[in-house]
């Protein structure tokens, strides 16, 4: 009983040398009454250590499925993952047994989720929940965790963390909240954390600690991050890369500086467009006109095909080829990326 | 906390007024003579009516015999039943047993209800969740006095794996079948609310987080699921057990105990209106009392809720 429990302590071994994390034709099917939704569509991903990747895209284009499937907490079903396959250190994610896989979750990969409030069980103490992270995976007593979770609660800068470790979520603010799912995602030192839309259920003037705070743990542990975001502000100041999706696919991907400078697929170029600046003003927002498709019928050629000013016959009728490679470097999913990239689409 | 437990207990007050006085009025409106069955087979003698009518203030208006009532109740004189014993010794040895039958019931419902509850939520949509929803449904369905009698008679008469009515005493061996078709229509609802319950929280954010740390299924389902699913259903057990310890007429008249049900069911029949008004009053109280501390029950349950 007691050997048992031992060999479950402690993150399972994996071999450093291989890609921190590799995606490869990733798909992702919930079937439902209506139908099948293809959610996620053949999607690649890459991730190296210290770096920060972006997802980038509307609600329902695929961003938090992807992350989901990552870290193996999709409901399955509804949810079917069809292809594809996760490789974590050259060790396929997907394949393996639960067993296996659930030592990799919050000691290899950690989350950090949109709603705090919700995220954090409301009848136990956030030292409680912080300090189960140390029982569960590192064998430490409940006093000894209790340290721990006061001392996770320093490093994340929640003043008074001693005096609040016995405190339950609600008495905590909005930003102290994520603070707290922060603390949690770091407390065993993961080499991944996604942090699914972070900021979004925050004050703006919260938001932009809780960005700061997210780079700096990501820079202190060394991982890699996940950022999934529809937030083009908060991309442009911590992202290394980008992947855009749209309705389930990766319509470009690329490093971040370019992607901004100069987009390559004419859904990112509408999505920058549609940023508020502090230049130009008095001209109207720009919003990308039409709604993306219903992923239960999405439209044969290019997704984007229907609200994309570029848009010629061929898109609405051939798929565009998956990766468009551009300076080496950069991919985009649009029949006309080339020129998207020097001329812009008007 | 502990002002709001003295202002609930100051509300008793008022409610314990208002109850004991609407049973007293009804107890006393329900037509007929009560010196009809007190002196045998012969009517009563006028003398005997005379100085009972006295004794009891018979010939005043009610509110006035309500006022001596509770004049009487404050000196700790709660009446005397038709054969000589005071109320409160009657209820002393009928409490005992109802208290008894409620720790018997209330077993079912926790042991019972919850269990195959979460069962049903885990396995849901399969044969075992199919079959417990029915049965509860039939549960909830019949009258306890049927499946009192069906229970009697099958696992009773027939069988003879039960004795088919309480010894005196109440042995807790004789209790189980008794305290079972007490608990069968709440053990019902026990087992439908701890499995929606249940499968609410399953689909709640914080199990997704306690999934994504990492932790086994089996500490999740334990700790993060059925510790929060299982509020709302001790709070109705709570409150069942309030409503069970004012005694099961019903079930009590089935089998034959001789609990708070019986006692009052008893003084009922007989007309002994003394008796049925002190020991309604009784349980009312007991049911405000158990009401506040489910109350506060609930505060420990739940942290989020504060009573100030």
């Amino acid at each position: 009983m007691f050997s048992k429990k031992t060999e479950e302590l402690g993150k399972p071994e994996v071999d450093e040398n291989q890609p921190l994390l590799r995606v490869r034709d990733l798909s992702v099917v919930f079937r439902t009454r209506e139908g099948s939704a293809q959610a996620v569509n053949k999607v690649d991903l890459d991730l190296a250590r210290g770096q920060t990747l972006a997802i980038l895209g509307e609600s329902g284009s695929g961003k938090s499925v992807s992350a989901k499937a990552i870290m193996g907490i999709l409901d399955m079903p509804p949810a079917e993952i069809t292809s594809g396959t996760i490789e974590f250190r050259g060790k396929d994610l997907l394949t393996m047994p639960e067993k296996e896989r659930r030592l990799y979750r919050g000691q290899r990969i950690a989350m950090v989720f949109q709603d705090a409030l919700s995220a954090l069980n409301p009848v136990y103490t956030v030292g409680e929940q912080i300090g189960e992270l140390f029982q569960v995976h590192r064998g430490l007593s409940r006093k000894d965790s209790k340290k721990k979770a006061i001392e996770m609660m320093d490093r994340v800068r929640i003043p008074g963390a001693a005096a609040r470790v016995g405190d339950y979520p609600h008495q905590f603010s909005g930003g102290m909240r994520q603070r707290i799912m922060i603390a949690m995602a770091i407390a065993l030192d993961p080499d991944i954390i996604i942090a699914d839309e972070p900021t979004t259920a925050l004050d703006v003037t919260v938001q932009a600690q809780i960005m700061e705070l997210l780079a700096e743990m990501r820079r202190e542990t060394g991982s890699g991050l996940i950022l999934i975001t529809h937030d083009l502000g908060v991309v442009a100041e911590t992202a290394d890369v980008i992947s855009v999706m749209y309705a389930g696919r990766t319509v470009e991907h690329g490093p971040a500086v370019d992607v901004f400078a100069n987009p390559a697929h004419p859904y990112t170029v509408g999505l920058m467009e549609s940023m508020p600046r502090l230049t130009g003003a008095g001209d109207r927002l720009y919003a990308i006109p039409g709604l993306p498709p219903s992923l239960l019928n999405i439209p044969a050629g290019c997704p984007f095909a229907p609200r994309c000013p570029r848009a010629e016959d061929i898109c609405r009728q051939d798929p565009p080829p998956p990766a468009v490679q551009l300076d080496g470097i950069r991919y985009a999913a649009c029949h006309f990326a080339e020129e998207v990239v020097s001329h812009g689409i008007h | 906390m502990g002002r709001y437990v003295v202002r609930r207990l100051l509300m008793m007050i008022p409610v314990l007024l208002g109850t004991t006085f609407l049973i007293y009025t009804m107890a006393w409106a329900i037509p007929g003579d009560p010196f009809a069955s007190r002196c045998g087979q012969r009517p009563c003698s006028d003398a005997f009516v005379a100085a009972e009518t006295e004794r009891l203030h018979l010939d005043k208006p009610l509110p006035v015999q309500y006022a001596y009532f509770l004049g009487n109740m404050a000196k700790g004189d709660f009446g005397t039943t038709s054969n000589g014993q005071t109320v409160l010794e009657a209820t002393e040895k009928a409490f005992p047993i109802t208290v008894k039958l409620t720790v018997v019931a209330i077993t079912f419902e926790l042991v019972l209800g919850i269990g195959i509850g979460i069962l049903a939520a885990l396995r849901r949509g399969g044969y075992l969740d199919g079959f417990f929803l029915f049965t509860s449904l039939v549960a909830i369905s019949f009258p306890s006095f049927v499946i009192g009698f069906v229970l009697q008679y099958l696992l009773g008469v027939k069988l003879g794996l039960f004795s088919v009515t309480v010894g005196s005493g109440a042995p807790w061996g004789d209790l189980i079948l008794p305290g079972f078709v007490l608990a069968s229509l709440s053990l019902a609802y026990v087992l439908r609310l701890t499995r929606a319950s249940l499968l609410e929280t399953l689909q709640a954010d914080h199990v997704r987080t306690a999934i994504a740390k990492g932790l086994p299924r089996g500490m999740v389902l334990r700790k993060h699921v059925v510790r929060n699913s299982l509020i709302p259903v001790l709070t109705y057990i709570g409150a069942d057990v309030g409503a069970l310890l004012g005694g099961a007429i019903v079930t009590e008249g089935v089998f034959n105990i001789q609990g708070i049900g019986g006692l009052l069911y008893h003084a009922m029949r007989i007309r002994e209106n003394a008796t049925v008004v002190s020991v309604t009053t009784l349980v009312v109280l007991i049911i405000l009392l158990v009401n506040l501390l489910v109350d506060l029950l609930y505060a420990r349950l739940d942290p989020r809720i504060r009573y100030e």
